[in-house]
């Protein structure tokens, strides 16, 4: 009895030593941030946010062009996602719920998010760079083939299984009563859809969104490949960007100066707040949007 | 039998090549209540839901046999149900379920109007609201909502929230109302008071209710139809069928010895 007691004890600390160390490694990497940009900040404060200046000789450092071509590429994106994702949904999450072909699609969205994000970015630079360009230069618009355009396309294929595959699991717990009360009324398998499953299952719908919303404001490595690398702001969708992963991924091996370096790591935290800003506007439209049974 | 409002000839239904009911012929009467009553598995469900078509919704769901309704269209006597649009069928034959099953993002107001909500059905403001308070009304629930209509009903108790459901079938003004066991998840006074709703209600409406409840078959019913094992085994007056059953499967499932 003592010894059982005993276990107890020693489980429960060391779940709660576990705990700590996890969220002290979360404090502590949020502390690092800060202390790391130090320079950075008291040197550019907030004009760091509105600045477009990016330039390391100089040594002046602004964000804008950065903060504004990862909203870009992670909205477009979403927007671009957003049919495909939808009809994935729809399709495994009512019509084809077991069996055969349900596994088959299942495995085929699922297994888009195991290819690894540079073999995407190679793909994306030798076969979607060239079509964009060719699309460009039949439209008569300047032929980069690279740009905001282009990531945000290789970033839409990222995230649809990630929004595709928690939309269909909440359109999978829509209860059977319901679906069959409506069915009782009259209804249309379409109408069912649209009036009950997709209002019911709406909170899990947009958890996937934002689940892929974070995926693509943090993806670096296709971004970095495929996104132009420039450090204007872009003119329009097809001009070529940064983003403030790729900016990071580029330039940190070449980061010589204290303040330049130091920049750099203000940007990482400006991501980081982005991120985190995000998070809880997601959580706020969430409990907004939620079913009370 | 002059007055049926809905036949059936002939019925059998499976599903994964499993037979459920076999070779049921019936006729339900005008403007009365039918209790199909049996003990678990004999079929009851299966059976009233192939009255609306609800049965083929199942994956590997099979009908054979007609269900006839009573037409609309005066030239036509009855209309083939299994050869009719099913939209078109469930408008004409509502029902309602085992469990309340309101719907949780709609306020009770819209609750009432799902039917119309869901197929599409524009509605003026004012008729819209007489539809509301008339069904809500025959439910007997309009006195304890009327302040709440714009809330979701989700806050009601258990019977209330059936008897929103009825009034949700209701308000398409179906002929027939099909019930599916619709008290077996209330408690006895929220039982009591949908039963004598029902009685209530047989005047508007063709109602059929399966029940595993003996009592409950006596106290609502006109007529009374018994299943076992898939199969009809006795059809007729209620008060006959209680006080003197000619089949003996059918006098123990009255007392009791089979369930």
């Amino acid at each position: 009895m003592k010894l059982k007691l005993l276990n107890d004890k020693v489980f429960k600390n060391i779940l709660i030593i576990t705990t700590s160390i996890v969220l002290l490694i979360g404090v502590a990497f949020f502390i690092t941030l800060i202390l790391e940009s130090t320079s950075s900040i008291s040197k550019f404060g907030f004009k760091f946010f509105t600045s477009t200046d990016w330039d390391p000789v100089f040594e002046k450092f602004g964000a804008l062009p950065f903060i504004v071509g990862t909203l870009l590429t992670s909205f477009l994106s979403l927007l671009i996602a957003f049919p495909f994702t939808f009809a994935i949904m729809v399709v495994l999450g009512e019509y084809f719920t077991k069996g055969f072909i349900s596994e088959v699609l299942r495995y085929l969205t699922e297994l888009i998010s195991s290819i690894p994000s540079v073999v995407i970015g190679l793909w994306g630079l030798f076969f979607l760079v060239p079509a964009v360009r060719f699309f460009q230069i039949t439209f008569g618009l300047q032929p980069y083939g690279v740009g905001i355009f282009t990531a945000s396309l290789l970033l839409a294929f990222m995230i649809i299984p990630y929004a595709a595959s928690i939309a269909k699991d909440a359109m999978r717990l829509v209860p059977k009563d319901l679906k069959e009360a409506a069915y009782s009324l009259g209804a249309t398998r379409w109408e069912v859809i649209k009036q009950v499953m997709i209002p019911y299952s709406r909170s899990g719908i947009v958890a996937g969104i934002l689940l892929a919303l974070g995926r693509a404001l943090g993806e670096t490595m296709t971004v970095t490949m495929v996104i132009g690398n420039s450090h204007f702001i872009p003119k329009n969708l097809f001009s070529p960007g940064n983003t403030i992963a790729s900016v990071i991924a580029n330039e940190f091996t070449e980061a010589t100066g204290d303040l330049y370096l130091s920049s750099l790591i203000y940007l990482a935290l400006v991501l980081f707040l982005i991120t985190a800003l995000i998070n809880l506007l997601g959580k706020y439209i969430l409990k907004k949007i939620q079913i009370n049974h | 039998m002059i007055n049926s409002i809905l036949k059936i000839e002939n019925l059998s239904a499976s599903y994964d090549d499993k037979v459920i009911i076999q070779n049921i012929n019936l006729e339900f009467q005008k403007n009365k209540i039918t209790a199909i009553m049996g003990p678990s598995g004999c079929g009851k469900t299966t059976l009233l839901r192939c009255l609306n078509r609800m049965h083929e919704l199942t994956p590997n769901a099979k009908v054979s046999g007609k269900i006839l309704l009573e037409s609309t269209n005066l030239n036509d006597n009855f209309m083939e149900l299994n050869s009719t649009d099913p939209i078109l069928v469930r408008r004409r034959i509502g029902m309602v379920f085992q469990r309340p099953n309101p719907f949780p993002n709609l306020t009770i107001y819209q609750n009432v109007l799902a039917g119309y909500l869901l197929n599409g059905i524009k509605l003026k403001k004012q008729e819209a609201d007489e539809i509301v308070e008339k069904h809500l009304n025959l439910v007997a629930l309009w006195d304890e909502v009327k302040d709440n209509l714009k809330k979701h009903g989700t806050f009601l108790s258990g019977g209330q929230q059936q008897r929103l459901c009825i009034a949700r079938a209701l308000a398409m003004e179906p002929d027939v109302l099909l019930l599916d066991e619709p008290t077996s998840a209330l408690d006895p006074i929220s039982t009591q008071r949908i039963e004598d709703l029902i009685v209530e209600l047989q005047k508007t409406v063709t109602i059929i209710i399966v029940t595993h409840n003996v009592g409950q078959a006596g106290r609502v019913s006109d007529f009374v139809a018994f299943l076992y094992l898939g199969d009809l085994i006795e059809y007729g007056l209620t008060d006959t069928i209680f006080t003197n059953p000619k089949n003996l499967q059918t006098e123990k499932f009255l007392t009791g010895k089979i369930s």
